[in-house]
């Protein structure tokens, strides 16, 4: 064990077992799960990406690129997941995403020997041919040798819960900066949010030895929290990473809830909870990122962060090993060190690249025994799958010594963590002499403070919270900004990217950038030789920063390279962009409550028990379910629908046409209005008749067509397509709202207040009029397109004589409520006619046989009435919407325009498939086999027709009217099929049976 | 997501609206007496500016009643809502 006795804020009374690789282990209550590791010896904790290198813990936090594990197993497995961010648990179970059989003897490490040639786009540039072998044999093979956990394969047995929470202030961060900047706006009465990832607030407080007004700053931290808990106007919320920042400071963050308990431990409690934040004012409090220095081997475990050393050494009481080096270029890093020699009493040398240490810093180490090389850097690093020792080379020349030890703190400079800042969006400005990206302006109503405003020493950032608090203040109209003044402070760094950069020759070993993607330095200038110019192009082509870890201990270090390379200086290649989220988010919290049913709302018809309990198999048809055929026992689709449509025509079928949209409008001016958006004429319309109606856009396209009854003078019921039947609603209010709001007119959806039984075939009339004794059914009393209200079954009714079919056809409209009744009534009354139900399937094959359109079949936005040969429902004496568009070149032009027509195959079996091509016929001179054909127009409906005994289609031809009875071709993969050009009505052409066959 | 303040029902988030184009693009009052390149800039050319637009939206969850932003492109700012008829507000500076 590696404890330092009495250091740490860990529960030695609580000891936790746990399991990685299969190895029992034990740590204790307050451990993550990379410091139990460590404390237990563990450095070695997984194999790179593509080179397969042992490697080791580099950070106490969620930048870590190298520990990635897979946590439990099963369904309540989950990949991917940081080890310096998980909470122990007792019987926790996590294992190394990479290394086949074993992290220590991994096979892939093959990789690392060929790695000369696993250069920057190497993949691209190798496994180009054959074709085919992509797909089959390289990738499957690539894949499993790079991929990174494995997904569940079981449905998650989680719940994930969603909040909305709107505040004045939002705080993102419970470090010193942003505890102090809380704790300011809190007292000033504010609505407030603070918000911190860890366990437990302080941030950085709790990994290092520091004083806040004379206490301990973890217990000030503790204090602080005490206090904003207890206000009225304070939420805070641990446990939880703001992960995206969006307009309108709209920010999301994922709070981890039970988490750290293990998986199925709290039953009936969400696991997590997506927090949607809408806030005035956000100051973002979010720290910084320890960088590293590229050197030789620099990816050997036992190398990590000083500030991930300082944090195992202070908040968990780990030492990392018995003799430690430390290399840095600044002060805070200096200090770090210091600050984990306090309880490591580990550390040997610190080789500082800056000739000239700070001479207080210098001091101390002396005092503690430790040598400083100043003037030095970390060549490269020796060991097998741990380091055993570091050449330190003056920067001046010079021989190097090599200093053995078991471990090594790098600490390159600090990143501020900008990422939510520059998704504000904000822009970034390079300080030259913190050597890092600050923020600049935002859009937004932002403040940035603490260290990730490059306030790096604690007075300094919490001097600068607190007048980022008084401007926050301000901002919200709560007071003055108070004038506190933040003051400057100094890192005192050298700014140092690469050890080969800085002596200016090459070192042996691996130089890496990105350790989860294995980049190297190498691999960084081969893409700037290359011509990659732009940082973007150099992140995909290198695929620096891609990883799960999105870079962030990588980017900068990259961008720094590749200026460098390009004789840029770094502001001038600019980052990469920042996007969300901020570190990775399991799906399951997105989905939060919308899985399974809750997906989607499903809308169901009164009648839909009795479908379902007829064995109707069902199509959605927007949200709707609606029957598409009702099989018997050993039919398929195919048989049900021959029988279905046969039985429609011979003798009577039901359908359930409830789903069709209804809009009931009103008003003096209604019948002025249906004249506006229909193309047709609708003021002489009689009250208690019917109108087939056509609307278009202002382009002249159909939009939807459906039937519209006069129910009075001022009031008329308008059906609309199922699927159209919202957008249709909108359209009308659209108009009435902004183009004509002098008209009097009301609409209203009704389409779920009534149930819509259509009775159709000839025996139609039969089965109403045993249902409707008192209502004459005499054609010459109730004509084709007239509707009557009348008592069916019992129910009061409205009857519209009208057919999407061509036969006789009633469609029964009754209060929804009502719908089932009359549904089992019509089949009761049916059953000398054996009347079939059927579906859409089938309503689908009558309509077409008759050439009636359906939007968005026939239609696609480019096609006017006329292209339809609808002419006679576009009226030439008024206007109408999309009127004009009708002269307009491209729709009057007299050749040219896609028009409907019917197609019947040579083949009677053979349905086209809806969508395919088809092309002139080999007999015209416009074919060439040689070159191919163009496409002179396609399939937009094709069914076999157990009436007609032949299969027949619809199709839209370029000038088809004037192909009428010849052939053209259906271009499909096989050949080409011929099919013969006719009329698009194939059944009952004189329209005979709408009245009945009596 | 944007904050969009509908005129009748206040501040709401943009998942309920709708988003209907250029604003005071009115309908022709006689088209047929435009010419085909006059009617065609009605139904097909709409302004892409970055900077303020004039553009309408439709509180399609909520009230259903359709409206005027003065949305800035680039910022997403928007500096005032109002309704069909009114004036759109000033000009920020």
């Amino acid at each position: 064990m590696s404890r330092i006795p009495g250091a740490g804020r860990i529960d030695r009374a609580r000891p936790l077992g746990f399991t990685f690789n299969g190895r029992k282990l034990t740590g204790y209550a307050g451990d993550t799960l990379a410091s139990a590791l460590l404390a237990n010896g563990v450095h070695l904790v997984g194999r790179s990406y593509k080179y397969h290198r042992p490697r080791g813990i580099l950070s106490a936090g969620c930048e870590e690129p190298n520990a990635i594990v897979q946590l439990e197993r099963g369904a309540h497995t989950t990949p991917d997941l940081r080890a310096t961010e998980i909470e122990l648990y007792d019987g926790l179970e996590a294992s190394s995403v990479n290394g086949s059989p074993g992290v220590r003897f991994d096979l892939g490490s093959i990789f690392g020997l060929a790695s000369p040639i696993l250069v920057a786009g190497f993949y691209n540039k190798t496994f180009k041919w054959p074709k085919a072998f992509w797909e089959r044999v390289y990738e499957p093979a690539l894949r499993r040798a790079a991929g990174l956990g494995v997904a569940p394969d079981r449905p998650d047995p989680d719940i994930y819960d969603r909040a909305h929470w709107h505040c004045d202030a939002l705080v993102v961060g419970a470090g010193p900066a942003g505890l102090t900047a809380a704790l300011d706006l809190a007292r000033a009465g504010v609505r407030l949010v603070l918000v911190d990832e860890g366990a437990a607030f302080g941030g950085s407080l709790l990994r290092r030895p520091a004083e806040i007004d004379g206490i301990r700053g973890a217990r000030w931290a503790a204090q602080v929290e005490r206090e904003l808990a207890s206000m009225p106007n304070v939420l805070v919320l641990k446990r939880t990473t703001v992960f995206g920042y969006y307009d309108h400071n709209y920010l999301m963050g994922v709070e981890k809830r039970t988490d750290h308990l293990g998986p199925g431990r709290t039953k009936g409690v969400a696991r997590q909870r997506l927090w949607h934040f809408r806030a005035g004012r956000v100051v973002l409090a979010t720290g910084s990122l320890e960088r590293p220095v590229v050197f030789g081997n620099n990816d050997l475990p036992g190398i990590v962060l000083a500030n991930a050393a300082c944090a195992y050494a202070h908040e968990f009481g780990v030492s990392l090993g018995k003799r430690g080096v430390a290399f840095v270029n600044n002060d805070a890093g200096f200090q770090l060190v210091l600050d984990t020699h306090a309880l490591s009493r580990n550390i040997s040398h610190v080789v500082d690249a800056r000739a000239t240490p700070s001479q207080a810093l210098a001091a101390q180490a002396a005092a503690a025994g430790i040598e400083v090389l100043a003037g030095h850097v970390v060549a490269c690093a020796h060991g097998r799958q741990r380091v055993s020792s570091v050449e330190a080379q003056p920067l001046s020349g010079g021989g190097s010594r090599r200093l053995a030890c078991d471990h090594v703190l790098v600490s390159g400079g600090f990143n501020p963590v900008v990422h939510l800042f520059s998704q504000s969006p904000g822009k970034l400005r390079y300080d030259d002499a913190l050597a890092c990206f600050l923020p600049a302006e935002s859009l937004q109503s932002v403040g940035v403070t603490g260290a990730a405003n490059g306030r790096f020493t604690l007075a300094s950032a919490r001097r600068e919270a607190r007048a980022e608090a008084a401007r926050s203040l301000a901002k919200l109209g709560r007071g003055s900004n108070s004038g506190v003044t933040p003051f400057e402070d100094e890192l005192r760094l050298k700014p140092l990217w690469s050890v080969q950069l800085a002596l200016d020759r090459a070192i042996p070993g691996k130089h890496f950038v990105d350790f989860q993607h294995d980049v190297c330095e190498r691999d960084i200038r081969l893409a700037a030789q290359e011509g990659f110019r732009s940082v973007e192009h150099t992140k995909r082509y290198t695929t620096t920063g891609m990883a799960t870890d999105q870079g962030k201990t990588s980017n900068v270090v990259a961008l720094a390279l590749l200026a460098d390379k390009l004789a840029k200086p770094i502001p001038e290649v600019g980052t990469t962009t920042f996007r969300p989220p901020y570190t990775p988010v399991v799906f399951g919290a997105l989905a939060g409550r919308d899985r399974g049913e809750l997906s989607d709302p499903a809308r169901l018809t009164p009648m839909h028990t009795w479908h379902v309990e007829h064995g109707a198999e069902f199509e959605n048809v927007g949200q709707w379910k609606r029957p598409w055929y009702f099989p018997r026992a050993g039919e398929d689709m195919h048989a049900a629908v021959r029988r279905e449509s046969k039985a429609v025509r011979a003798s009577a079928g039901v359908m359930d046409a409830t789903t069709l949209g209804k809009i009931d409008i009103q008003g003096q001016d209604a019948a002025e209005f249906l004249n506006r958006v229909y193309t047709n004429a609708w003021t002489r319309l009689a009250v208690g008749a019917c109108r087939y109606g056509v609307m278009c856009k202002p382009d002249g396209m159909v939009m939807d067509d459906g039937v519209t009854a006069r129910l009075a003078q001022d009031r008329f019921l308008m059906t609309t397509t199922t699927g159209n039947a919202a957008r249709v609603l909108d359209w009308l209010e659209e108009w009435l709202q902004t183009e004509w709001p002098e008209l009097d007119v009301y609409c209203t959806s009704v389409t779920e207040q009534w149930a819509t039984v259509a009775v159709v075939g000839p025996n139609s009339r039969r089965i109403l009029q045993a249902l409707a004794p008192g209502l004459d059914l005499s054609n010459e009393a109730f004509p084709f397109m007239t509707f009557r209200e009348a008592t069916v079954a019992g129910v009061a009714a409205r009857v519209f004589r009208i057919s999407f079919s061509g036969e006789l056809s009633y469609e029964i409209n009754v209060p929804a409520w009502h719908g089932l009744a009359l549904w089992k009534a019509v089949m009761e009354a049916g059953k000398p006619y054996d009347v079939t139900p059927y579906g859409t399937e089938t309503m689908h094959v009558l309509r077409a046989e008759k050439g009636y359109i359906i939007i968005g079949q026939e239609t696609d936005g480019t096609v006017t009435p006329q292209d339809l040969g609808m002419d006679w429902v576009v009226s030439k004496q008024k206007r109408f919407i999309g009127s004009r568009s009708f002269s307009r070149a491209d729709t009057a032009r007299g050749s040219g325009r896609k028009q409907l027509v019917g197609l019947l195959p040579q083949d009677r079996y053979f349905v086209a498939p809806e969508g395919a091509h088809l092309v002139a016929s080999p007999r015209f001179s416009t074919f060439d086999p040689a070159r191919g054909s163009p496409s002179i127009g396609h399939v937009t409906s094709s069914y076999y027709s157990p009436n007609l005994e032949h299969a027949f289609a619809l199709a839209l031809v370029a000038d088809g009217r004037a192909l009428l009875g010849q052939t053209v071709q259906c271009a499909l993969e096989g050949g080409l099929r011929a099919m013969k050009v006719v009329d698009p009505v194939f059944y009952d052409k004189e329209g005979k049976r709408r009245d009945g066959i009596d | 997501m944007l904050n969009i303040r509908c005129p009748w029902c206040g501040p709401r988030d943009e998942i309920e609206f709708s988003y209907g184009g250029q604003a005071h693009v009115p309908y022709p009052g006689d088209p047929a007496t435009l010419t085909d390149a006059e009617w065609a800039q009605y139904v097909f050319m709409r302004d892409n500016p970055k900077g303020v637009f004039l553009e309408r939206w439709m509180h399609a969850h909520g009230c259903r009643r359709w409206f005027n932003a003065a949305r800035h492109t680039v910022t997403h700012e928007i500096y005032g809502t109002y309704k069909p008829g009114e004036k759109p507000p000033e000009r920020p500076a």
